[in-house]
């Protein structure tokens, strides 16, 4: 019961830190557009960073 | 109905509790007063506004309808639009939010003692900072995820949206450059501070190759060996401060550390963002909400009593760390802490295009709020622990109190704060600094203090670590919002640039990177330098400068919401978004109207530029001054020009919603409501919560 709270526990702290966002994307991919390949896993890390610091994404 | 009965009495509980501990805080008069009071009002102040009043906004005001498919649902694309458990939208949106400002700001307006600080932290922020935030989002979730820039333009027309990129884009040069001076007076003459953050950059270099190239996209592990480093870093830094033949290499002089931040803000603008903005900043991020998370845990541990007085004498102007009488100048120097207008941009554009339904907006919107709010009064606390004396000493500038410790100590003394030297120096060598004089800007400050409250909290004397673990987390997150503000900066400059010549808007283009970046940096270097020349410490200017330009920029959103509230026909509801505009609208104006105009040269621009050129050609200032005068006085009318634009912006966008408003109570046409149509949620939320992959 334990490691099931601490597996969610694992589960957010990956999701709110980005960890999983390529396997999210992925996922993603296979369901909308499967006809064009998938950007790899650096790609999609790199362009989501120019997108992220591309704008307003921390305040003062 | 027992359950009903129950929650009400709980819920009368919270209610007397919170108001028995204001007016405890209020009242006492006595010697000390325990810090646990202050969590304690906070906590239930947050928790009736959040369960009764955002209750009633969303109910009765922005009607939010949970059967609406948001803009994350409608164009999920996998990248930036997607629909995100809640509680990670959460904790995205308050990572965002969450910056320096809330910590610096109160910290500053302790000079005003405890009292007046605290209470507009919680009034300011349950009653216009969280409905700000809460709203803002709103309308943009309702416009599919547009920028309140995009909003002021389609809502209130071409003026409005063009203050608002004029707004936004000054606020972020004095943002800037006022963050950097809080930089330099926590690592100027500091070789432990200065080893430590210049250990931070290979790090964060290392931990951008290892997440790009080696194990692509691994955040995890790539921050937690990032943080393993930065203690490394820590260590390191005091190892260099003991080895005398090292430390001299990393004394710098303030002039010296302005460069740095220069020549640092640059780079990280120009250079990939994955290789060092981007990997310092989860390093910052999770550094950020441990510090705030142990903070919290040791006050609550720990109770510190707080022997700052509820209102010292400087309520009549006269304060040491910046000029000016209390209303209005609390309210702009708190700024974040109470209702940023930063969080807007953030509130709309970002967050919005995450959300999984539109009910998340209140909890997110105004809970994110409430929660940076809290770290507010944090700060008030770490500030007021420390014994009043000290806390002066540190925080008031040299050209205040006098140069030498025994002249700055004896002054401190008489204002009836009791400091000695050989207490100054104690502190200084606790925490391994030469010297804690003069350090204005809040940081070093907040530093002891928290240093003071982590050593006592988990034992042991290691407190010229904590000292500087407070210092670099306080830098690192500073450097990130400056960095990232430059990067943004640069974008809004080619943005408009474009219009002057149609190649600087080519953002991928290498030489206009580099020549908009340039042109970036160096407008906000200019203040940033002026900051560090200026014998009173650079703070008492740029900080209400500062807050002017943030309550401009909460007031621009403001407008744009109680705007769009009206056009919604809800009139009778306005005053939820027009009573805290009205507020600020009179802060601000009055706030900016005495810095241009007072007669006072320590208030004034104008006068302080004058009585300054005065004293030149009267040949009264010393040579040291007189070098750096015919900067200063030009500055000091940039100054003047600046506060006075930013009212004026913000006048022009109160006016053109006002007279959109007229116009629509006449009858007359107004630019329709933009809101997006209306579609029915096909999400199925259980697939969504953590951890289960759509």
């Amino acid at each position: 019961m334990l490691s099931a709270e601490l597996k969610q526990v694992w589960q957010y702290l990956r999701q709110v830190s980005g960890d999983d966002a390529y396997e999210r994307y992925l996922a993603h991919h296979r369901k909308a557009h499967s006809a064009e390949a998938p950007m790899t896993q650096e790609q999609y890390f790199k362009k989501r960073q120019e997108e992220k610091w591309g704008k307003v994404s921390r305040c003062c | 109905m027992p359950k009903t009965i129950l929650a009400k009495l709980v819920w009368l509980g919270i209610a007397i509790l919170g108001a028995s501990a204001i007016g405890g805080i209020a009242i006492h008069r006595g010697e000390s007063i325990n810090a646990i009071w202050f969590i304690v009002a906070a906590a239930c102040t947050y928790l009736i506004a959040f369960r009764f009043y955002s209750a009633w906004i969303c109910a009765k005001v922005l009607v939010l309808d949970e059967t609406r498919a948001t803009p994350a649902e409608r164009f999920n694309n996998g990248r930036d639009f997607v629909p995100t458990n809640r509680w990670v939208v959460f904790g995205h949106h308050f990572a965002a939010i969450a910056g320096p400002g809330p910590l610096i700001g109160p910290t500053l307006a302790m000079q005003f003692g405890y009292l007046p600080g605290t209470l507009w932290i919680l009034v300011g922020a349950v009653l216009g900072g969280c409905v700000q935030d809460m709203v803002i989002m709103f309308c943009s979730t309702r416009r599919d995820g547009r920028s309140l820039g995009q909003m002021a333009r389609d809502e209130l027309g071409p003026v409005g949206g063009w203050a608002a990129m004029i707004g936004t884009m000054t606020i972020m040069l004095i943002l800037i450059a006022v963050l950097g001076l809080v930089i330099v007076n926590a690592m100027k003459h500091s070789p432990w501070a200065t080893a430590t953050v210049l250990g931070t950059i290979p790090v964060a270099m290392l931990i951008g190759i290892y997440m790009r190239g080696i194990r692509p996209g691994r955040v995890l592990e790539g921050s937690i060996i990032g943080i393993v480093l930065l203690i490394f870093c820590v260590l390191g830094g005091g190892w260099v401060d003991h080895n005398e033949s090292l430390r001299g290499l990393f004394d710098w002089s303030g002039e010296s550390v302005a460069w740095f931040v220069m020549i640092y803000g640059f780079a990280a603008a120009a250079l990939p963002v994955w290789l060092l903005l981007a990997p310092r900043d989860y390093l910052s991020t999770f550094l950020k909400l441990g510090v705030v998370f142990l903070l919290a845990i040791s006050i609550l541990v720990l109770a510190p009593e707080m022997k700052m007085p509820a209102l010292t004498q400087f309520i009549d102007g006269t304060g040491p760390i910046f000029k000016g009488n209390l209303f209005p100048f609390v309210f702009i120097t708190i700024a974040c802490g109470a209702i940023s207008g930063f969080h807007s941009l953030v509130s709309s554009g970002t967050t919005p295009k995450l959300l999984p339904n539109e009910r998340d907006i209140r909890m997110i919107g105004y809970g994110s709020m409430a929660l940076e709010s809290f770290v507010g009064i944090m700060a008030v606390i770490a500030a007021c622990v420390l014994e009043p004396g000290v806390f002066f000493a540190i925080n008031s500038p040299a050209g205040v109190v006098g140069k030498e410790a025994a002249a700055a100590v004896a002054t401190i003394s008489s204002w009836g704060f009791p400091v000695t030297v050989e207490q100054m120096q104690l502190l200084a060598k606790e925490m391994g600094e030469a010297t804690l004089f003069a350090r204005t800007g809040g940081a070093p400050s907040l530093a002891v203090g928290m240093a003071t409250i982590f050593s006592t909290t988990f034992g042991g004397t290691l407190l010229a670590m904590w000292y500087h673990f407070a210092i670099m987390f306080e830098v690192l997150f500073i450097l990130t919002t400056l960095d990232a503000g430059t990067r943004v900066g640069r974008f809004m400059l080619q943005d408009m640039l474009k219009y002057v010549w149609k190649p600087m808007g080519n953002v991928s283009s290498y030489p206009m990177t580099v020549i908009s970046s340039l042109i970036f940096v160096a407008a906000w270097g200019y203040f940033l330098w002026q900051g560090v020349k200026d014998p009173l410490g650079g703070v008492n200017i740029l900080w209400p400068l500062f807050g002017i330009s943030n309550q401009l920029l909460a007031g621009i959103a403001l407008s744009v919401a109680t705007g769009i509230i009206i056009k919604m026909g809800k009139l009778r509801y306005a005053w939820v978004t027009g009573l805290p505009l009205t507020w600020l609208a009179i802060i601000c104006t009055w706030a900016a109207w005495e810095k241009v105009f007072s007669p006072n040269p320590a208030i004034g621009f104008l006068s302080g530029a004058a009585s300054m050129a005065e004293k030149l050609a009267a040949g009264t200032l010393s040579p040291e001054r007189a070098a750096v005068a015919p900067q200063l006085i030009i500055g000091q009318r940039i100054d003047a020009a600046l506060a006075f634009l930013f009212a004026v912006i913000l006048w022009i966008v109160i006016i053109d919603m006002l007279r959109m408003s007229m116009r629509m109570r006449s009858g007359k046409s107004v630019l329709p409501l933009s809101e997006a149509r209306y579609i029915r949620t096909q999400l199925d939320e259980s697939m969504i919560s953590t951890g289960q992959h759509a």
